[in-house]
């Protein structure tokens, strides 16, 4: 056995014997926990076991990961589909005859759209395109491609007539597989030309036109010079028969336009709105209906508040079961440390001590948790905004309160093992462990 | 004259129920300064509940206990804690030694729960692992010693701080003979050095080694030197 015991150390033990001996009016000092001993016993606890913390704190990362993820791509997708808004419905405008009075049945005297409404609209600043577009009354005439009988195939159709202004291709971001779109000399001596949409192509069998195509509808001859790829906006153009308004109403008594398509610049339309009635019926403008297009606030707050309260909630449950999960495991561990318990109540600790030491744990626990899920939460919105090519947004309070969310959660859960933990034994924990 | 480390003045302890149970009957004992006793009973004596009263971890329901001259009944939790952290050692039969922190840190964590300061903490520990002879293994891991050097760094966790009272529960109860015989040599060695001791077992040759025994049976305690005699 060690006799390294030197004379001093020997006195040192006599000496603090003696002192014990006379303990009137000294002061008996409190068990007493300092917070770095607190702290520093919560991580060594902690990384102890790393395995099982990272397993433990696994549902709270995931919950705090996706509400993060919720909120961050809830904010993204919004003002995603904001901008595409901005791109295509936020600068349209529509301007209809007004919808027709019961006590009138003559409706379309009281249509105030002149024919020259594009080239009207056109000179407004913040106009880029404008042109009129009326459906056309072709009776029962058919369209065809050539003149002969197939007897095999169907050659002929029946393919809606639209008229249009030249302006119109560009208000509704018309692009050209093949030819040229009608001009302004077309439309004034009601040329006939026609450009017809990819679907009225196909089926009338025109794919190109440097043969100078010709379809005839009943028995008019039309002249095909373009071919249309695609539109933007007023889909139905794909499968009609577009020609000019001149041409319509020369040939098929086409008597009013029947609406004016508008691309205005961003941030115009509602200026351009209030000025467009006046500009088109000066007289009265109460004989043109304008359709604006959505304020951009009002879409992203109903974007937003749909997408969130459906997350938000799967977010919720997930943190639910995450602090079930820390409960859970704490509960486990109390449970396997009952020795270690009853060792700190006889080192000094009070019931208060082992209660915090234990809630502190799992509250830090949460934090790690928390922050590693805002960590992923962050990384998921950016993950998803590449492979969208979007511009990831994030509220910067999110981030900042994800840990303590995670903190808290870990505070709540590790409540009743805190309190378990406390009530135990020491002399029978002591005993056992 | 000193005051005694431990004195029992009619000290008992019944716990409620129907009947009540009496687990210690009213007892007078005192341990001096400087005193090695061994308190021998076998299990469900009553020495549970001794170990308890002694080691601060309950209060008697009657009569006093005054350790150090303090009136333990005269305390908050929070003081007796701080009492229980500042005079007494325990040592444990199944040494609860913490399995991920090394002996040292076992020795440092004696402290955590008094007001002193961290600074010397380790110097500290370093010292009272030289003690138990220990001084080449303060960073090695409790799972790496045998049994035996075990129980040595939980005495050295016992002694950080010099206690007033050295409060060893089966200490020997998980050792073999032989590394018995070294734990008891080294309670021997302390007794030397002017440590006050108190030895709970069940094993007559544990308490044979300290220089005086008492007995508990039922709840009563007998001096068992005059009984022996």
């Amino acid at each position: 056995m060690p006799e390294a015991l030197t004379a001093e150390e020997a006195a040192n033990f006599n000496e603090s014997g003696s002192n014990q001996s006379s303990l009137d009016g000294v002061t008996i000092p409190s068990s007493h926990l300092s917070w770095r001993d607190l702290v520093s016993e919560a991580v060594i606890a902690l990384t102890a076991r790393p395995a099982r913390t990272i397993l433990t704190a696994l549902g709270t990362v995931l919950g705090v990961a996706a509400l993060v993820a919720t909120l961050g791509l809830a904010k993204t997708a919004g003002s995603q589909i904001v901008a595409r808004f901005d791109e295509l419905e936020a600068t349209q405008i529509v301007v209809r005859p007004p919808r027709n009075q019961s006590n009138n049945p003559n409706a379309q005297e009281v249509n105030g759209i002149p024919w020259d409404a594009g080239d009207r609209l056109q000179r407004l600043n913040g106009v880029v395109a404008a042109g009129t577009k009326s459906d056309v009354s072709v009776g029962e005439a058919l369209s065809r491609s050539v003149p002969i009988i197939d007897p095999q195939g169907q050659s002929e159709f029946q393919i809606p007539v639209i008229a249009v202004s030249p302006g119109l291709f560009d208000a509704v971001r018309a692009r050209l597989s093949t030819g040229r779109v009608f001009d302004d000399g077309h439309n004034e001596r009601g040329d006939n030309v026609a450009v017809l949409g990819p679907g009225a192509a196909r089926r009338l069998n025109v794919t190109r036109i440097d043969n100078s195509p010709a379809i005839f509808l009943g028995e008019n001859t039309i002249a095909v010079i373009g071919i249309l790829e695609d539109v933007s906006r007023e889909p139905e153009l794909l499968n009609a028969i577009i020609v000019p308004d001149g041409y319509a109403i020369e040939r098929f008594g086409l008597s009013v336009a029947g609406e004016v398509h508008v691309e205005v610049e961003i941030g115009a339309a509602e200026l351009i709105g209030s000025q467009a009635a006046i500009a088109l019926s000066p007289n009265d403008p109460e004989l043109v209906q304008v359709s604006l297009p959505p304020s951009p606030r009002q879409v992203r707050s109903a974007v937003e508040d749909d997408v969130n309260a459906l997350f938000l909630v799967l977010g919720g449950v997930s943190l639910l079961v995450g602090a079930i999960g820390i409960a859970n495991v704490t509960l486990v561990s109390v449970l396997e440390r009952t020795g270690e318990i009853g060792l700190r109540r006889a080192l000094g600790a009070t019931r208060r001590h082992i209660a915090t030491q234990f809630i502190f744990e799992s509250a830090v626990l949460g934090a790690f948790a928390g922050l590693l899920g805002t960590s992923l939460g962050i990384l998921t919105v950016v993950g998803v905004s590449i492979n969208r090519s979007w511009t990831p947004i994030l509220d910067a309070w999110l981030p900042l309160a994800a840990p303590f969310l995670g903190a808290f959660i870990g505070l709540v859960a590790g409540t009743y093992p805190a309190w378990k933990a406390s009530a135990t034994e020491p002399i029978s924990a002591l005993r056992n462990g | 004259m000193t005051v005694p480390v431990v004195e029992l003045d009619g000290a008992a302890r019944v716990f409620p129920g129907t009947p009540p149970v009496e687990a210690l009957k009213p007892t007078n004992l005192v341990i001096n300064q400087g005193d090695y006793i061994g308190i021998v009973g076998p299990s469900g004596s009553g020495k549970s509940t001794l170990l308890h009263l002694l080691g601060l971890l309950d209060t008697p329901s009657s009569g006093v206990y005054r350790l150090d001259g303090i009136d333990i009944a005269s305390l908050t939790d929070g003081e007796r804690a701080g009492v229980r952290s500042a005079r007494i050692g325990f040592v444990f039969q199944s040494f609860h030694l913490l399995a991920h922190r090394s002996n040292v840190e076992n020795v440092m964590l004696a402290e955590i729960y008094r007001p002193d300061s961290r600074k010397q903490r380790r110097e500290r520990a370093v010292a009272a692992l030289e003690v138990v002879g220990l001084g080449h293994r303060l960073d090695a891991f409790p799972t790496t010693l045998s049994g035996g050097e075990r129980q040595r760094v939980a005495v050295a966790r016992a002694l950080v701080g010099e206690p007033s009272l050295l409060l060893a529960d089966e200490p020997t109860g998980n050792l073999d003979s032989k590394t018995s015989a070294k734990i008891l040599d080294l309670f021997d060695n302390l007794h030397r050095r002017g440590m006050t001791l108190a030895i709970i077992t069940h094993d007559d040759d544990v308490a044979q080694r300290a220089q005086r025994r008492v007995q508990i049976k039922d709840g009563v305690m007998t001096d068992a030197d005059r009984s022996d005699a």
